[in-house]
């Protein structure tokens, strides 16, 4: 039944041909735009977790909603054996972090200061490999601090340069300190690098010399983020005392942008391939209208109905599945080279970069959506089939072989 | 010799437009089993829906038709289906083979919706096509084949499933007259030698002097029936 069905397609192959091309283009266009939005979401969800917040991150309770410096994480010796334990545990980071003014002598900008342990933040997150000026921390160069480019823009200041940093000590008084610029990164994210200035434990901790060291923040980077639900679960549990998050729920947009992508690819394919129903149901029609005499001989001769709603079914998935292999085979070339060479939106960089995307985009398609759209194809083919079917199943054969 | 197929009081009336049309018209009829039987008569006579009727492809308006004991008229469609499938042959005026399968292919068909293993279809295709002379033309299309050689096919797919009886409706009307007399012969050593019972339709004079019995239609009822030889 398969081989008839395959052979019944090629009757009319220009007609077949047309079909299946308008399918290919339809699963090229559908499963490319899919691969550029994912490959622009995974890109900015792999930047917020390898320069911003790695991917579980934990506070005092009410640190993220007040972000008093006072708020440090209690227990720190309960927590860093329990981290010690996570298997794929690619490093951890310890960190102050407290809203801070930074001033130039031209300008001032309220920022958010973060103080590392340089190493240990190195090990944790990429923000080294960002650096397009000066160098990265060290703890043996005094009040240094690593600024964005975009900051370092706004106030006006350049590599070496002077600032003073403006903060309020536990007791809520404000203490300044002076410091110079040892580096100057770019992320490409504009917000962040607008926004987050870097500074060495050390230097921090001279700055309030009655204080243990405060941590406010302990960023966790895992080897692999699908491990990220299950470990955060386990330290919520086992840290009653702490808030543990991560990255999705610190930063909501870009998971709410990652669970988008997971239906992205249905509702677009949902779209072509419905646009692409009329024009086979078209085409089958026609097909079954051709053969009505076929169709006659063959309920004459003792084909069952649920055979010929069998044979057209497989005609039109058939149809469909020749069309989506062909595009998906097309596809999978086109974002092996486009995931290589990376599409350049350049021209919109600045607009991109605002809003936390790259302007280089490395398309990527998983094998999840690469099956997707198989299935689809066997739902839409079989709805498909389902008017021409009905057409050849209301033939009586008496009628059917006295068409001519 | 046993009765193989009974119609009694048959009658067809198609209503088209309010108007009704008696097609055929209270026929009372008998065939045996073995018999090469000719029905003829002018056009409109009423011959091709009595093989529709016969081949339980159409329903009558009243009247029975017995095939070897069993009423087909109180069969439901796919009873029907399953009874023509497994009990009757049809030749068609225009051969209506699958033009995407073999000749080989075509003949298998009807065994393959018998659901007969592999092995048996290929076996009886292949002693059908050889019987009528076209063993080596059996791997070809439709397409490759004169109109004599299609509607020989035909008859091989006819004869697949091992019919009680075969129903050839004009048989020879397409074929010129050296493949309407090659047909008529393969049909008529068929009904001797393995004595299967042909009725088809005609008003061909070469079919009618091979037929050993000849039923007239006109008007819808049986103006004569003769046997011949």
């Amino acid at each position: 039944m398969i081989r008839l069905a395959w052979k019944n397609i090629w009757r009319n192959p220009t007609r077949s041909l047309i079909i299946l091309v308008a399918i290919a283009i339809g699963v090229i266009s559908g499963s490319v735009f899919t691969a550029f939005y994912n490959g622009m979401i995974y890109q900015r969800i792999d930047d917020a977790i390898a320069n911003e917040t790695s991917n579980i991150q934990i506070h005092a309770p009410s640190y993220l909603e007040n972000k008093e410096i006072t708020d440090t994480i209690a227990n720190i010796h309960k927590i860093l054996p329990l981290l010690d334990t996570i298997t794929t545990l690619k490093s951890y980071s310890l960190r102050f972090k407290t809203m801070s003014m930074l001033s130039s002598a031209n300008n001032n900008s309220g920022i958010v200061l973060i103080g590392i342990d340089p190493i240990q933040e190195k090990k944790t997150t990429n923000i080294w490999k960002h650096i397009v000026q000066g160098q990265y921390l060290s703890s043996e160069k005094k009040n240094t601090l690593l600024i964005g480019e975009k900051l370092a823009n706004k106030l006006k200041i350049k590599l070496r340069s002077k600032v003073v940093l403006t903060l309020q000590d536990t007791k809520g008084n404000l203490i300044s300190a002076a410091f110079r610029v040892s580096g100057i990164y770019n992320t490409g994210n504009t917000g962040f690098d607008e926004r987050v200035v870097y500074a060495t434990w050390h230097d921090i901790k001279n700055l309030f010399p009655d204080s243990t060291l405060l941590i406010h923040e302990i960023a966790i980077a895992l080897q692999n983020d699908k491990h990220t639900s299950n470990y955060a679960e386990k330290l919520k549990i086992s840290l009653p005392f702490a808030d543990v998050k991560t990255w999705k729920e610190l930063y909501p947009e870009v998971g709410l942008m990652a669970d988008y992508t997971q239906y992205l690819q249905l509702i677009y394919m949902t779209i072509i391939f419905l646009a692409l129903s009329f024009g086979i149901i078209n085409t089958m029609l026609m097909a079954v209208m051709e053969r009505t005499r076929e169709l006659g001989m063959l309920m004459a001769i003792g084909m069952k109905r649920t055979k010929i709603f069998q044979m057209i079914t497989y005609e039109t998935i058939m149809l469909m599945g020749s069309g989506t292999i062909v595009g998906l085979f097309l596809t999978y070339i086109i974002i092996q080279i486009l995931s290589t060479t990376g599409i350049n939106l350049a021209s919109f960089a600045k607009g991109l970069n605002q809003m936390g995307l790259s302007a280089m985009v490395y398309p990527v398609l998983t094998l999840r959506e690469y099956l997707q759209t198989i299935e689809l194809v066997l739902v839409a083919g079989f709805l498909s089939s389902l008017i021409p079917a009905r057409r050849a199943l209301k033939l009586t054969p008496s009628e059917a072989l006295r068409k001519q | 010799m046993s009765s193989i197929i009974e119609l009694k009081n048959l009658t067809k009336i198609y209503r088209e437009d309010g108007n009704e049309v008696v097609a055929v018209d209270n026929v009372n009829l008998q065939i045996q089993k073995g018999e090469f039987t000719a029905i003829v008569g002018p056009s409109g006579s009423g011959k091709t829906t009595l093989l529709n009727l016969l081949g339980g492809i159409d329903k009558p308006t009243s009247g029975q038709i017995i095939v070897d004991g069993t009423d087909i008229t109180r069969l439901s469609f796919s009873q029907l289906v399953d009874f023509r499938l497994h009990n009757i042959g049809f030749v068609f005026q225009s051969y209506n083979l699958i033009p995407v399968l073999t000749a080989k292919e075509n003949v298998e068909f009807v065994m393959f919706l018998q659901n007969r293993p592999q092995s048996e279809r290929e076996k009886r295709s292949t002693e059908l096509l050889t019987a009528i002379g076209l063993a080596e033309r059996m791997n070809s299309r439709p397409s490759k084949l004169s109109g004599g050689q299609q509607q020989r096919v035909a008859v091989a797919r006819a004869l697949a499933p091992r019919p009680k009886f075969v129903l050839a409706d004009e048989p020879t009307a397409n074929l010129d007259s050296r493949s309407a007399e090659n047909l008529l012969e393969i049909m008529e050593m068929l009904n001797r030698n393995e004595n299967i019972t042909f009725i088809f339709s005609t008003h061909d004079p070469r079919v009618m002097r091979k037929a050993r019995r000849i039923v007239t239609l006109l008007d819808g009822h049986i103006d004569n029936d003769t046997v011949t030889g």
